[in-house]
């Protein structure tokens, strides 16, 4: 945070130079207005909009995550087109399956199943139905080879799928496949269903492969125009740069801030903007571990995986919502009661849905002790044991989720049945179960950054129903975060709300999984700039998303004059 | 049919006639007294599989009291009498931390199989199913295949960190990978190449065409990446070039029929069915060359197997259950180390029903089973219980239990990979690196 307040200063101090001036020489007014005119013009200038001197990282090969794979081939062709194929659990790093997308492989598995829904994608495109649709073009006589529509076809589709225009090589290799596939199959839509295939399997799809623009010096530079247009997309709308995108990358466009702002801005008011706004949220709050989750079903029989993806669409309705549809405050997510429930989770809340199979909007009761997408099933359910709640499991997730904050592993010798012969007491709460945390000074020290926030989240069960007594005894919801105590899940909320790491973390996040990369340690300064402007504009996600897609450090490149990294040889050893 | 001999498959070949299938090293063929050679003298490869099951095991009810071949079997393994002769107990190899911190669950199973413990899933080292794979994997159609029988989708299978080889967890799902679309018959008699496949092999090729050019654009650690994705295609490719050959004929081999079952469940009667059905599918894609390599994943290291009417998973026990007073260890926790050694005789089963040669499949592969920990209320990394199974064609020894008394676990992971032909003189890295082959396991 010191960061932040040193860029403010530099103006400060001038107006208090001027100030002290004024007292010291009583020079005519006139002339000191007019200079503190200057000054204060020019300090609103400096914490307006001086963007630190952009500084980047490495270029990025990242693959497609699902649902970019899904909303690629719906947008290209259109949603009906299926996909046989199966996608194997994402990767994650850094907390973000979107930074994982820049480390992860591609193991036999991943290809024999891209390979079946790259078949599946081609046979529906250029089948009987689908070339109707997806091919304007086309001979008399389907025995016949058509050179023209071949190469319209497969360069335009071929530009769609890489992201960029074919080379002339490319497009007469894909051509003269087409033709020979045509040939040995007898039929001119088969030869182009084998190129389209070809392409749906090719590195250039499977993975987006950054470029730099032709000025690169080895070191620092820019992006090229169609690998900007794909960071601007894939993180605006969680899919492929469409055409309007690639033709502004074609022609320029993207070399000027106006050009980069007026695309941001298209984007941003498509359908996809959502999209890719509940992805990120998703990512962030590790949805994609509900795959894992299982809940004990004679402790909690109202859960299953309706309830879980029921959960998972309530915290992310309430976030869009909230920070899109009306534009709030972000922190205003952990204090905020509005939400949509279904009436199948209405009964876990124990608030009445009037309407059955349907959304609706609904506000939590002042007295529900309902707060926050904290307090939602989707985080309480998802960080606890099956069969029962887990304060640390929960105060963990709130500190790495919420607030970017790591908390060490247990040591791997820690005797857990001490713990046990406490549980087996009568009337005991989790508290007394977890008293040793606090005791022992082997664990004290990383458990009291954890327990005393999940001991306040205490009144919600291991499914997320509230409840004020376990085992019969009296919850006791007293907790703490970092120096701020509350005794109810309202006053954790209203800690999470002021943390100054809450609108930090989100901004940290958000730039991650735009770049998919880790921060590299000179945008420290860039990253406090994005935090300052996000509490300039009021904590609003959509303006600090323009803020990233808008700014020079978004598609800087700065490669280490050494860039290569460590890495795995098939011995065994590293190179 | 006729009957080949050893020679006149040779000869035969010297001749140039239409033998076609290349000999990779390893093959049971070059087996000097010609004993494993299929009766219709087609090549046996040899296989090689990782069997883990989670949470290690009840010493007192495991180890041995004597080592060597006159060992009384203890109470869990029981079960595994029958396969006393085709059984190697492995105990007291222990992972050697160096300081790296103990990821519960983790760093034992993944420093057993890359001879590099890690504090967390980031691999340092490809693990030791991958190498071999390299070397034994040869033309099957499968690299290798990584099942789950508990429901979980993981694979302690890794090509480099973040490139994990996915589990299959339903039967059905495998059954469909294996024996669905391109699976040829290997005893259909009318062969006819699908030109449809003739096509996509010749434009797939072409895939491989950028590979210069992108490898030249990337650095080196997007380069493994770019290079592990080429060598997947590599694989459709050779599963195509198998689809247009005619298939080589496997004897006794009898299609299976679809499991219909999706394996959900995580409780031990679920688990140890699916667990059946996953293995005697394993074993036919292993009879019939779709794979020479497998990883099968009994339960997750942190298991969460159940027992009917319980709540709580098997490796919360471990931690929270207090010691039986009068047996001396955690009663429940028994249960599933016990039952854990039933389903490895049962996978045994499937592997031996199946003849070859002038013995069973099993005869035929090596296969390492494995925990993540010795005692698992501690996370203890000493003493990881380890068995090799079947004997790779004569290439590894059987029948005794050895104490490693303290030992690198790295000497098991060395062993198993030169028995597998992999060219490799140490292994492991500080004090896990070894350069001492398990001598015993060689033959």
């Amino acid at each position: 945070m010191s960061n932040t307040a040193s860029a403010k200063t530099p103006g400060l101090r001038a107006i208090q130079r001027v100030r002290a001036a004024v007292v010291q020489y009583r020079r005519p007014l006139i002339l000191v207005s007019v200079l503190l005119a200057i000054l204060l013009l020019v300090a609103g200038l400096i914490s307006q909009s001086s963007e630190p001197e952009p500084v980047g990282g490495p270029l990025m090969l990242r693959r497609l995550t699902e649902e970019q794979y899904r909303n690629s081939i719906a947008d290209i062709f259109d949603a009906q087109v299926p996909i046989v194929g199966r996608f194997e659990r994402p990767f994650r790093a850094e907390g973000l399956i979107s930074v994982g997308t820049g480390k992860s492989g591609m193991s036999p598995f991943a290809i024999e199943q891209y390979d079946a829904s790259a078949q599946s994608i081609a046979a529906h495109v250029l089948g009987p139905k689908g070339r109707a649709q997806f091919v304007k073009c086309g001979p008399e006589n389907p025995e016949q080879f058509d050179e023209a529509c071949a190469r319209s076809f497969l360069s335009k589709t071929g530009r769609l799928l890489f992201r960029r225009p074919l080379t002339k090589a490319e497009t007469a290799s894909y051509v003269a496949r087409a033709r020979s596939s045509a040939k040995q199959l007898g039929n001119f839509y088969s030869g182009l269903e084998l190129s389209l295939y070809t392409m749906l399997v090719a590195p250039e799809f499977l993975f987006r492969i950054e470029r730099t623009s032709p000025d690169f010096n080895g070191t620092t530079g820019v992006l090229d125009a169609y690998s900007k247009a794909s960071r601007i997309s894939f993180f605006l709308t969680n899919s492929t740069p469409d055409d309007a995108l690639l033709q502004a990358a074609a022609a320029g466009d993207l070399d000027s801030d106006s050009g980069v702002r007026k695309q941001v801005d298209r984007l941003m008011q498509t359908p996809r903007y959502e999209d890719a706004l509940r992805a990120f949220f998703a990512d962030m709050l590790h949805f994609d571990t509900f795959a894992d989750l299982s809940k004990d079903p004679e402790i909690y029989p109202a859960y299953n995986s309706e309830i879980a993806q029921e959960a998972q669409e309530q915290t992310l309705r309430t976030i869009i919502e909230h920070v899109m549809t009306k534009q709030s405050d972000y922190r205003d997510l952990f204090t905020t009661r509005d939400t949509f429930l279904t009436r199948s989770l209405g009964t876990i809340y124990r608030t009445p849905v009037p309407e059955r199979d349907e959304w609706m909007p609904a506000t939590f009761a002042k007295d529900a002790n309902r707060a926050g997408i904290q307090s939602h099933v989707s985080f309480l359910a998802l960080h606890s044991h099956p069969g029962r709640t887990s304060p640390t499991l929960r105060g963990f997730g709130m500190r790495q989720v919420f607030l970017c904050q790591d908390v060490p592993d247990p040591p791997a010798t820690v005797n857990f049945t001490a713990i046990e012969a406490d549980a087996q007491k009568a009337n005991v709460t989790a508290r007394d179960r977890i008293a040793m945390h606090a005791s022992e000074p082997s664990c004290a020290g990383c458990h009291k950054v954890m327990d005393p926030l999940g001991l306040a989240m205490e009144n919600y069960d291991g499914l997320g129903t509230f409840r004020t007594r376990e085992n019969g005894a009296l919850i006791d919801t007293n907790g703490s975060l970092d120096g701020r105590n509350f005794s109810t899940p309202d006053g954790l909320a209203k800690a999470l709300h002021d943390h100054p790491e809450t609108p930090r973390c989100v901004s940290e996040r958000l730039y991650k999984s735009a770049v998919g990369r880790d921060i590299v340690w000179k945008e420290r300064y860039y990253l406090d700039w994005l935090i300052k402007g996000f509490a300039d504009d009021g904590y609003r996600i959509p303006d600090l998303m323009r803020r990233i897609a808008t700014s020079k450090n978004f598609f800087a490149i700065t490669q280490a004059a050494n860039a290569n990294t460590a890495r795995i040889t098939t011995d065994g050893g590293i190179s | 049919m006729t009957r080949f001999s050893r020679r006149s498959v040779l000869r035969g070949a010297m001749r140039g006639a239409a033998v076609g299938v290349s000999l990779p090293l390893l093959d049971c063929f070059l087996d000097e007294n010609g004993a494993a050679l299929a009766e219709s003298g087609q090549k046996l490869p040899i296989r090689f599989g990782t069997w883990i099951w989670g949470c290690g095991f009840i010493p007192e009810k495991w180890i041995p009291s004597a080592t060597g071949s006159e060992y009384l079997m203890p109470e869990d393994l029981a079960p595994l009498e029958p396969y006393r002769q085709k059984l190697a107990l492995l105990s007291g190899f222990d992972v050697k931390l160096d300081g790296v911190a103990n990821k519960p669950h983790i760093t034992g199973c993944l420093g057993l199989r890359t001879g590099i413990p890690v504090p967390n899933e980031n691999v340092k080292a490809p693990t030791l199913d991958v190498l071999i794979g390299q070397k034994i994997a040869g033309n099957s159609r499968f690299r290798s295949l990584e099942i789950s029988a508990c429901g979980l989708k993981k694979s302690y299978s890794y090509q480099a960190p973040g490139s994990v080889n996915p589990s299959e967890t339903s039967p059905d799902a495998l059954y469909r990978r294996i024996f669905g679309e391109g699976f040829q018959d290997p005893n259909s008699v009318d062969f006819k190449p699908d030109t449809r496949i003739m096509a996509r092999r010749s434009v797939l090729s072409l895939v491989a065409d950028d590979r210069k050019k992108l490898m030249r654009e990337v650095g080196s650690r997007d380069r493994a990446r770019l290079d592990e994705y080429f060598t997947s295609i590599r694989q459709i490719e050779q599963q195509l070039d198998l689809q247009l050959q005619p298939p080589v004929p496997v004897e006794n081999f009898e299609m299976p029929s679809a499991p219909g079952s999706d394996g959900h469940g995580s409780e031990m009667g679920q688990v140890m069915q699916t667990h059946r059905l996953m293995a005697s599918l394993l074993a036919a894609a292993l009879q019939s060359n779709q794979t020479n390599v497998f990883n099968m994943l009994f339960s997750d290291t942190t298991s969460n197997l159940r027992q009917e009417g319980e709540t709580t998973t098997h490796h919360t026990l471990t931690h929270e259950e207090p010691d039986d007073p009068q047996l001396g260890y955690q009663k429940q926790h028994a249960y599933f180390a016990t039952q854990s050694m039933v389903a490895w005789k049962e996978f045994l089963d499937a592997l031996d029903a199946i003849p070859e040669g002038d013995g069973t499949l099993l005869d035929n592969c090596m296969v390492l089973a494995h925990s993540d920990c010795s005692i698992a209320k501690a996370h203890a990394v000493e003493g990881i219980p380890a068995m090799i199974a079947g004997n790779a064609c004569g290439a590894v020894r059987t029948g005794y239990h050895l104490a490693g008394k303290g030992d690198s676990i790295a000497r098991l992971g060395l062993t198993v990979q030169q028995a597998m032909g992999v060219q490799v003189e140490k292994w492991g890295k500080l004090s896990m690196e070894t350069n001492r082959t398990i001598t015993e396991l060689v033959t």
